[in-house]
């Protein structure tokens, strides 16, 4: 047997084993098919319920899809005409009505609405939803008090399908604070049922089960594999999903991802390489959404509280030296909006994220530096969270060069993703980027959280200046009380400031990026980035 | 023969104790700090000690310990916090899945290498020989990642062949009942034969890898051992005697020959279900290794030392499987055992 013969008849024997697929399925499984929708994505949830401990960022997405919630946001046309959340507008989920006074909002719900083992949804169930969000602790919680939510006693029962939450004080962000994903409404009833003394609010079993009201119910979950999630035909909070099953399967390699969307295999995926999209949008087989984060801003920080940083001089030199368009081309590969480079004539807006005036200019930036008395340079560290290398990897590279030619030695410390948070909270990295999004959509609540001298884990720098911190408790206090012009001057006082002062340089706003099929329409922008089952259609 | 288990059982004991001891130590070492990863991207310090207390981790280190161990006593290992599950469960479900495939990357692989290497032995310096070396180098030289992603790209991505690389069974598939927990043998437990064909087609391409991958040591050490054999006093004896060249290379040259390639064997089979991590995540493979790396990256304890352990358990017992083959193979291990 020559060698050639023996290599034929060994392929010849794989391939008779691998018959291609649609051969041999029958029409029961065609259909199947047709009416369900594959999404393939890195990882999983790790947790069904929104409320658990450290439930993950997919597991948001099961969240928000199979619960409801008192009230929601409506849509808008957003950046290229993709539907794009409407921060301003509201629309009743579970509420058919919201009644907002002065001190506190009503709303009555739905009578028709239930949960889906069929026990109808009461003010009861609400309340103590709203309770276990603000008293199981860690990140529910603290989402909640964000909108000034912290007491169960704020949760009042008015009657069968009346609930009123009473404000503690005036906020702005209270009302959107209920339309975020954490104040679902959960099965009371189910849910006690199956909690334990040491486990009061049953999250073991919301963890493994979807006790909701919401479009879609997860039906079979195998961790770090698939979640699958039927549609709810009983569902009252919003036009009846199109969607009959939603099939959701973790694919971890990259590029395998890409190989099932384009064999037609997958129906919608995220999480590829910024590369694969631009080239995905070039060939044009395939439908490629990209919007911006609401909020969010990849930037530069420096430890203000150290030396060199500690100068503005050379937080300004810094801002000189960056390689703005060089990170825009070769790492983003177009796929994310500059926020640097405005003309210097232009007015501060009253808005977030906006452009800053710096660019790269490297004679500014010597210049800077040796006015600060650094004119040979310095040595520093730049460090970044290995999780999100894809982008971080090349960009700190690049301005690793660009310092370079400062005579600014940056060594780079890549950071594994389980202790990127423990180092930022110890706030002793001199140089890092990190990308901050917020889900509520105002500027002083970016502000608040990255720039506050109350110095929260986002405030990477430990930056403090009481001239900010008056800006920032002014516009929030301003937002509440519906003072415009005061708001407005706020505002545009705290911007100036970040760009006067550059704790940290603003790079790029952020691209959320989604390949789907040409037949699969209907894809809405949420501000948790994350899939809405509901409005999604395939043809 | 039931002593020398009993024996075998008793000394792995101390070794076990170790492991257990060593994970425990070096997880709680690991610079990562499982509260703030799980905290969340927006925590205070006040909720990530919250979930600090709530997994118990702000308890001194020796108590942890205590703790573990009782768990451990019944048969708990604790809950993966990446997943959410319980990690025994976890491994039991995985384990099957990740036995499955190695179990066919190396019967694939045997299926090739022992002829090859038995045939590369009795004609050296042939075609067959110079093939074997070639396949060999070749197979051993690349990556097993490599391999399975250009298998993926060859075979699903240009030809369509193969079915998309998602796993155990085809999207629209369900699972068989768990019998075996090997999806091959259960399909047919079943009489579901679409889904066996499905298992089946979705396991050639990551077994395939495997057995490249896998093809080197056990061909190397099937020609060496024979070439050795071959030379021997024994089998001039026999070849003088007059018996059929088949009688002296199959039953007396090549059953001499069988040891050092089961000793090889057993390395090779350890080895791939630690190694095939990497064909687990390129063929999302829901098997043990890649959830010990995914729970390794988020410095997830429990599944980490629960793999361990189960890994440790494995060799044990799979190393005195093969002092037992030894002994049906060559009687005078036997004796001196």
């Amino acid at each position: 047997m020559k060698r050639r013969d023996f290599l034929k008849s060994v392929s010849g024997l794989a391939a008779g084993t691998m018959l291609p697929a649609p051969g041999i399925i029958s029409s029961a499984k065609a259909d199947a098919r047709s009416e369900s929708l594959l999404v393939v994505s890195e990882g999983g949830p790790n947790n069904l319920d929104i409320h658990g401990v450290g439930t993950n960022v997919p597991g948001y997405e099961v969240s928000w899809n199979c619960y409801d919630r008192l009230i929601s946001h409506e849509m808008k046309s957003g950046p290229g005409g993709v539907p794009y959340y409407d921060r301003d507008k509201f629309k009743g989920e579970l509420a058919e009505d919201m009644n907002v006074g002065d001190m506190s909002v009503t709303f009555k719900l739905k009578k028709k609405a239930k949960f889906h083992d069929g026990t109808p949804v009461t003010a009861k169930d609400v309340k103590w939803s709203l309770d276990r969000a603000v008293s199981v602790g860690g990140f529910p919680t603290f989402q909640m008090s964000a909108g000034s939510l912290t007491k169960p006693e704020q949760f009042v029962v008015v009657d069968d399908h009346t609930v009123r939450v009473d404000f503690l004080k005036k906020d702005r962000l209270t009302i959107p604070d209920l339309a975020v994903i954490v104040p679902c409404v959960v099965n009371s009833g189910l849910v006690k049922k199956n909690a334990s003394e040491k486990d009061p609010w049953g999250l073991e079993y919301t963890k493994q089960q979807t006790a909701g009201s919401g479009a879609y119910k997860m039906t079979k979950w195998t961790p770090g594999t698939e979640v699958i999630m039927e549609r709810n035909d009983e569902w009252v909070g919003g036009p009846l999903p199109k969607i009959k099953r939603v099939i959701w399967r973790m694919v971890p390699q990259a590029g395998n991802r890409r190989a099932m969307l384009e064999r037609g295999d997958a129906d919608i995926s995220y999480e590829l390489p910024l590369r694969d999209f631009q080239e995905m949008k070039a060939n044009g087989k395939l439908d490629v959404v990209s919007l911006p984060y609401t909020n969010g801003i990849q930037y530069i920080g420096m430890n203000v509280n150290k030396p060199p940083f500690d100068n503005p001089k050379v937080r300004q030199a810094m801002a000189y030296a960056m390689p703005y368009q060089k990170i825009m081309d070769a790492v983003l590969f177009g796929l994310g909006n500059p926020m640097f480079g405005a003309s210097a004539a232009k007015a501060t807006e009253v808005a977030w994220p906006q452009p800053h005036k710096f660019n790269t200019d490297m004679a500014k930036a010597k210049a800077l530096l040796a006015e600060a008395g650094y004119a040979n340079g310095f040595e520093t560290t730049l460090s970044f969270d290995l999780n999100f290398a894809q982008v971080n990897e090349p960009l700190c590279i690049l301005v690793q060069e660009s310092l370079a030619q400062l005579g600014i030695k940056a060594t780079i410390n890549k950071v594994p993703g389980a202790n990127w948070r423990t180092e930022l909270t110890k706030k002793e990295l001199p140089l890092f980027t990190n990308v901050f999004s917020g889900w509520l959509d105002y500027p002083e609540y970016f502000f608040y959280w990255c720039y506050h001298g109350n110095n929260s884990i986002f405030n990477t720098m430990s930056y403090k200046s009481a001239a900010m911190d008056k800006f920032i408790d002014g516009a929030r206090t301003a937002a509440a009380t519906g003072d415009k012009a005061a708001y407005d001057a706020d505002v545009k006082g705290f911007v100036d400031l970040a760009f006067a002062e550059v704790p940290r340089i603003p790079l790029y706003q952020p691209f959320v990026n989604v390949a789907m099929q040409k037949n699969v329409s209907g894809y809405q922008y949420w501000f948790h980035r994350r899939l809405d089952y509901r409005a999604l259609v395939k043809a | 023969m039931l002593t020398m288990i009993g024996k075998r059982l008793m000394s792995a004991i101390p070794s076990l104790i170790g492991v257990v001891v060593v994970t425990f130590l070096l997880t709680r070492a690991l610079p990562g700090d499982p509260a703030t990863y799980f905290a969340g991207p927006s925590a205070t310090k006040e909720a990530i000690d919250q979930i600090r207390k709530k997994l118990g981790f702000d308890k001194p280190l020796v108590e942890q310990f205590v703790r573990y161990i009782g768990d451990l006593a019944h048969g708990d290992l604790g809950t993966s916090l990446t997943t959410g599950q319980p990690v025994a469960t976890e491994i039991r479900n995985r384990l099957p899945a990740s036995a499955e495939l190695t179990l066919l990357g190396l019967a694939i692989s045997i299926s090739i290498a022992l002829p090859l290497g038995v045939l590369a032995a009795t004609r050296p310096g042939s075609w067959i020989d110079h093939l074997c070396r070639v396949t060999t180098t070749a197979g051993v030289s690349l990556p097993v990642f490599f391999t399975g992603l250009l298998l993926v790209y060859v075979f699903y991505f240009r030809l369509g062949w193969s079915p998309a690389p998602l796993g155990r069974l085809d999207v629209f598939y369900s699972a068989p009942p768990t019998v075996t927990g090997f999806h091959l043998i259960d399909t047919l437990i079943a009489r579901d034969f679409e889904a066996f064909r499905s298992a089946l087609s979705q396991l050639v391409l990551p077994a395939g890898s495997l057995a490249i991958f896998s093809l080197a040591p056990i061909a190397r050490m099937t020609r060496a051992s024979m070439l050795a054999v071959l030379a021997s006093d024994f089998v001039r004896t026999a070849r003088a005697s007059g018996l059929a060249p088949s009688t002296v290379i199959v039953t007396y040259a090549f059953r001499n020959a069988m040891l050092p390639v089961i000793t090889t064997l057993s390395m090779v089979f350890s080895f791939l279900l630690g190694a095939n991590v990497l064909v687990e995540k390129v063929f999302a493979w829901p098997g043990i290794g890649s959830y010990a790396v995914e729970a390794l990256i988020a410095s997830d304890f429990a599944p980490v030392q629960g793999f361990v352990l189960t890994m440790a358990v494995m060799y044990v017992l799979l190393n005195l499987l093969i002092d037992i083959l030894y002994g049906v193979i060559d009687p005078r291990v036997r004796l001196e055992g």
